[in-house]
């Protein structure tokens, strides 16, 4: 693609070119990933137990205190399912949204669905997640709702489920859940609509022509070609839910994810080599996740 | 025998636009029908419709005699080729033509088997494993033809399919799907807005314009029978002359037409054949076009008249410019009668 539209830069035009790119590939490149090299770097350091200060010289000591804590694996495994449940549930409930979106609506309904989406964006993120809270609390509106519906007694049964329940859903991992899934679900919607807009309508056509039925289509040809989309919406909600550390602080059931520890780790512990290893975690297991869609190939449609 | 298509009063309006106005017409079994017309006539309109991509406001479509108006397009035995061709990007070459048999639950030995044999047939073997985007434009065109082939249709839609290749392989592909067509005695319905296309490939035309069939005939009745103004100007060339013309030119009021080629130019002193019109006039300009020039002569201050000529010797019209005094004659028989 890069070869067909590419040209050759010359001269002058290579020098104002060079001047443009400059300014971000020096964020990128000093900014970022300096920081990201330091952070590593800080990992492979420890901290004296009895001094409490930070000996800069290379150990594995750290990873070692991250991965054989039976406390610090909890956390990361517990962080890992809620980022994998909550990347299949805005993935499930977003495909819809994005299918009518991109395809059904039109002009006028996809430009409300499209600020529909987005404007949740323009309010803050802690109000929001302040908000759900209260939505979420025992008298809030939430179970006020199941009450009218008379559902209350499913609501308690899953909040007796052991785990994921609790008191209330403001305080269960359900609820946790909940918001995760309504505050990512923006960003899996706009890449998998943008991905199902790129479907040319003749392909679905010649599928039908061939004797699909709708079902096989949506399998044959939708599905593949959204892939792009669905991949790149949930490395965002896999990603975001990984590193997040405000709303399992606030809403939820008491246990630590890995944000939290990062967070905590580099302030009140001020154990700054585990914080590192405890925030490289994420890297990892998102490039785990990228090596696993490009094997099951998501990519190959690009 | 039962038509392969019939369209009875079909009718497709998009809001205030009416793409197809009450359009009827039928298809023999094993024809290569055209539909020909310039872009918006309702051409493309037609073959969705039979496609079953689209439905009629009103009227009915039959294929094989039996009402398939409100049949989806996956439960009719009809295939497209694509204008775009419409390849699945993300299968092989293979997987796009065995795709018709695989959505039928065919096994997979036997769709690979069956998706050799087609590409060998468009002659593309060798491509199986490749995908789309590796393909040149006339070898994807050809991926299209085998794909929209191996569920063996009766009816095969073609949409503009040779409107995306250079000339040289357009010319290729023109005679290469007559042949196929031929040999395989599958319907063709083909689409296009090319006139030469349409002459030299379809058994009939259609001729489309403004949502209405303006002359359905065979090319050859079409080129030199055109019922209409529009059918006269639009397949070939031909000098319409208009009413006020022709009271001036031939004395009477009925508008015709005639080809630029039908029509003699004659030297200053020869004389025209016994019972020929005749008149004078002034080259407005001439266009060498290697086998035949064309030149443009105004006979009077409202018409102008387009004569070729052929280039058989060298110098069919040398010494011509523009400006010069030339007298045209032609047989009265050459002539079309227009309808009004």
């Amino acid at each position: 693609m890069a070869g067909r539209a590419g040209f050759s830069l010359q001269g002058r035009q290579a020098f104002y070119f060079a001047l443009l790119l400059a300014p971000p590939l020096l964020w990128l490149g000093i900014v970022y990933l300096g920081s990201l090299f330091t952070l590593l770097l800080q990992s492979f350091h420890a901290i004296d137990e009895f001094t409490a200060r930070i000996v800069p010289q290379f150990t594995l000591a750290t990873y070692r205190q991250l991965l054989t804590q039976p406390a610090h694996i909890d956390i990361i495994v517990r962080t890992l399912l809620m980022a994998v449940a909550v990347t299949l549930a805005a993935a499930v409930i977003a495909f819809p949204v994005a299918l009518y979106m991109a395809r059904y609506a039109g002009p006028r309904i996809k430009a409300l669905f499209y600020v529909g989406v987005m404007l949740p964006m323009w309010t803050s993120y802690l109000v929001k997640v302040y908000a759900w809270r209260l939505i979420l609390a025992k008298q809030g509106i939430a179970s006020w709702g199941f009450e009218q519906f008379g559902l209350m007694g499913a609501l308690d049964r899953a909040l007796e489920v052991p785990v994921v329940g609790g008191p209330s859903l403001a305080s269960s991992y359900i609820g946790m859940f909940v918001v995760f899934v309504y505050m990512w679900l923006p960003f899996m919607i706009l890449p998998l609509a943008a991905a199902l807009e790129r479907v040319p309508a003749s392909l679905l056509q010649a599928s039908a022509d061939l004797g699909a039925r709708p079902g096989q289509t949506f399998r044959n040809v939708v599905l593949p070609l959204a892939l792009p989309g669905l991949a790149a919406g949930s490395i965002f909600t896999f990603s975001l839910t990984l590193g997040d550390y405000i709303i399992p602080s606030v809403v939820g059931a008491p246990g630590y994810f890995i944000g939290m520890m990062v967070y905590q780790q580099q302030g009140t512990a001020g154990n700054l080599p585990l914080a590192a290893a405890f925030a490289v975690v994420p890297i990892v297991l998102i490039g785990l996740y990228l090596a696993l869609a490009r094997r099951l190939g998501a990519f190959d449609a690009l | 025998m039962t038509p392969a298509i019939e369209l009875r009063a079909t009718r497709r309006a998009f809001g205030s636009v009416i793409a197809l106005d009450s359009v009827s017409l039928t298809v023999a079994p094993g024809e290569f029908f055209a539909l020909l017309g310039p872009s918006g006539s309702g051409k493309t309109t037609c073959l969705r419709l039979i496609a079953g991509f689209d439905q009629p406001d009103s009227g009915t479509i039959l294929l094989d005699g039996e009402d398939v108006t409100n049949t989806p397009p996956f439960a009719r035995n009809v295939n497209t080729v694509f204008q775009d061709y419409a390849l699945f990007p993300h299968m092989t070459v293979a997987e796009n033509v065995a795709y018709g048999l695989r959505v039928r639950g065919i096994a997979a030995a036997e769709r690979s088997k069956q998706a050799v044999a087609m590409l060998d047939l468009v002659r593309l073997g060798e491509f199986g494993a490749r995908r789309p985007h590796q393909l040149s434009g006339g070898q994807r065109q050809r991926v299209a033809l085998a794909r929209a082939l191996i569920n063996r249709p009766k009816v095969l839609l073609l949409d503009e399919p040779l409107g995306a290749l250079d000339l040289k392989l357009r010319e290729e592909m023109q005679a290469e799907l007559k042949g196929l067509q031929q040999r395989l005695g599958i319907t063709f319905v083909f689409v296009t807005h090319d006139q030469g296309e349409a002459l030299s490939m379809a058994d009939r035309v259609a001729v489309f314009s403004q949502g209405r069939i303006e002359q359905l005939d065979t090319p050859r009745e079409l080129y030199n029978r055109p019922q209409t103004a529009f059918v006269a100007s639009f397949v070939g060339s031909a000098n319409v002359v208009g009413r006020e013309a022709a009271r001036f030119l031939t004395g009477s009021s009925r508008a015709f037409a005639i080809r630029p080629e039908l029509i003699d130019l004659l030297t200053p002193d020869e004389t025209a054949a016994d019972g020929c019109v005749q008149c004078a006039g002034e080259v407005v300009d001439v266009l060498y076009h290697g086998a035949s020039s064309r030149l443009r002569v105004r006979v009077d201050e409202h018409t102008t008249l387009a004569v070729a000529r052929a280039e058989t010797m060298g110098d069919g019209v040398a010494g011509l410019a523009t400006g010069a005094r030339v007298r045209l004659a032609w047989r009265p028989e050459h002539t079309v009668p227009l309808q009004d």
